[in-house]
């Protein structure tokens, strides 16, 4: 019976490269697949790319191809990527010249677009899910409203006989769905298939995740060697099951504690997971340890496709100014309330408007809230006042407030920094799955 | 007894909604899991947080318990002036639980 071996390169855009390398050495991989878009991301590349139309793909795209094109080039491991952002195509040039400058020839690089749906949604009553209002109803400046793909133009591009496709907005999942459904010629409406391979997905999206990164608890949950973390690889069969494993000799650790964490990461009811090409159904699932660093997966299900397709907004909403500094020392937390409290009163008599302000003891009660207990052995804390608010110029009133503190605020407090922002807020409706159209266009080095 | 010597959690983000997994290292404490981490009780554990309303899902064949609280991060990481704008901490937090008869 035939498996299929899929690697995760990237979990996310700032995510290690050398993992990735030592995957696509040792992996033995048919395909590795970089996942770079978190929810935000494109909204911030269509920003960069208005300012600059060669921009706005993942930054890390260059060295990421550099690094791992010759090893799969000569492995014959196909790249599957959404770090063409907001800009699939100039990602896919700096990926040709990348390749003939390496010297690979004959290979063929597929650009997915089609996600941008901005100019079908912003000029009609474009429901909001967060609100119930409609896009117009926000009136605020829209930067990119993109849909989430499902994995239909990745399989026709493999099918086009693509060595590495690079997409923008993709459901992450429909990523590593994409070439099960490719290789093993899944139906589109062969439910419980797409919805195991949209668990595969779900599962590798993360990389590290899941093999021990953003798990360890020191002396009760060990991860050996994390420093060098190794990124997973999935073991798929053609009936969707799979073996979550990593390469051997890297660090880490598969378990069915670090897939069950991965399992329900981000997910909502677990019975329905809405993707783009299956409602994807992980609530039977069951995992079995199969060794050292390899879990068994199985019992993954699914139902029919809404026909819906999600789509993230993104828009100008507001600025965020933030000022910190330190105290130290005897009743240091005392000073720290005090310096938070002179700053909001000072906001106040000067006219700053703030939308709305928040006070953190930073090693106090930054995460948790308010904490009343006893403070007299705190041995130092940071103090951090923080607001939005509608124009940049009262943004950055905050940051000057809290400096002013030197001379002007409680005892001996020091090291102070400050930052002013644009927030790009996010968010989300459906649109119908029939008006959005993706394209796929080749190049070849 | 916390929460924290006999399961893990993990929490992810999705806007302004915070899913918190708890897992049980041992399958056979999950009864007792399901029994204590009621919504209610959650929402009161992480009073200041779980602002809204909070549901649960149960996965019994992986001890697992998959909590999404409502109306939980400040807004949704773009536009929260919380430190820990993803709400990644919370599921720390979680372990913090008092849980008794044990």
């Amino acid at each position: 019976m035939k498996t299929l071996r899929i690697g995760t390169g990237a979990g996310f855009a700032g995510d290690r490269i050398e993992p990735a390398v030592e995957l696509a050495r040792h992996g033995n991989l048919d395909y590795l697949v970089f996942e770079c878009l978190a929810e935000r991301t494109i909204a911030l590349a269509q920003q960069a790319k208005m300012q600059n139309p060669q921009a706005g793909f993942d930054p890390l795209l260059e060295r990421r191809m550099r690094a791992v094109l010759p090893v799969c080039y000569q492995n014959k491991t196909r790249i599957i990527s959404n770090m063409g952002a907001a800009n699939p195509e100039i990602a896919g040039q700096r990926t040709l010249e990348i390749a003939r400058e390496l010297g690979l020839q004959g290979l063929r690089i597929a650009i997915v677009c089609g996600d941008d749906v901005h100019d079908q949604i912003v000029h009609d009553k474009f429901a909001l899910m967060e609100t119930g209002q409609t896009l117009a109803d926000l009136a605020k400046p829209v930067i990119s409203a993109n849909a989430y793909l499902g994995a239909g133009p990745i399989v026709r591009a493999l099918a086009d006989g693509a060595d590495i496709v690079l997409t923008g907005r993709v459901a992450d999942p429909a990523m590593f769905l994409a070439p099960l459904i490719h290789e093993f010629g899944w139906a589109m409406d062969d439910w419980q298939k797409l919805g195991r391979g949209t668990l595969v997905g779900h599962l590798l999206e993360c990389g590290g995740q899941i093999s021990g990164g953003y798990y360890a608890d020191p002396g009760i949950k060990d991860v050996p060697d994390i420093a060098n973390l190794g990124f997973p690889l999935a073991e798929v069969q053609e009936n969707g099951n799979a073996t979550i494993t990593k390469v051997a000799g890297t660090g880490g650790v598969v378990s069915v504690a670090t897939c069950s964490e991965q399992l329900l990461y981000e997910v909502h009811n677990p019975a329905a997971y809405l993707q783009p090409d299956v409602i994807a159904d992980f609530s039977n699932v069951t995992m079995v340890q199969d060794g050292p660093d390899r879990v068994n997966i199985s019992g993954g299900n699914g139902h029919a496709r809404t026909g819906t397709l999600k789509v993230s907004v993104g828009y100008v909403d507001s600025f965020v100014g933030e000022g910190q500094i330190s105290y130290a020392g005897a009743n240091c937390v005392a000073r720290g309330r005090l310096a938070l409290d002179i700053v909001d009163q000072r906001l106040k008599m000067t006219g700053v408007n703030c939308l709305e302000t928040r006070g953190d003891l930073i090693g106090l009660d930054a995460i948790l809230g308010r904490y009343d207990g006893d403070t007299s052995q705190i041995p130092e804390i940071r103090a951090r006042f923080v607001g939005r608010t509608a124009t940049m110029a009262d943004a950055k009133r905050i940051g000057e407030e809290v400096e002013s503190l030197y001379l002007n605020g409680p005892a001996a407090g020091g090291g102070v920094t400050q930052s002013a922002r644009q927030i790009v807020g996010i968010v989300s409706g459906l649109i119908d799955q029939s008006r959005v159209t993706p394209t796929i266009t080749f190049l070849k080095a | 007894m916390r929460l924290h010597q006999i399961a893990h959690c993990r929490t992810g983000d999705k806007g302004n909604i915070s899913n918190i997994s708890v897992i049980a290292y041992d399958s056979t404490d999950f009864p007792l899991l399901a029994d204590i981490l009621t919504p209610d009780h959650i929402k009161h554990c992480l009073q200041g947080i779980a602002n809204g309303a909070v549901e649960r899902y149960e996965l019994p064949q992986l001890g697992a318990l998959n909590f999404v609280l409502h109306n939980a991060l400040g807004g949704g990481v773009t536009r929260s002036l919380a430190l820990d704008a993803h709400g990644k901490c919370l599921a720390s937090a979680m372990l913090d639980i008092e849980i008794p008869g044990r």
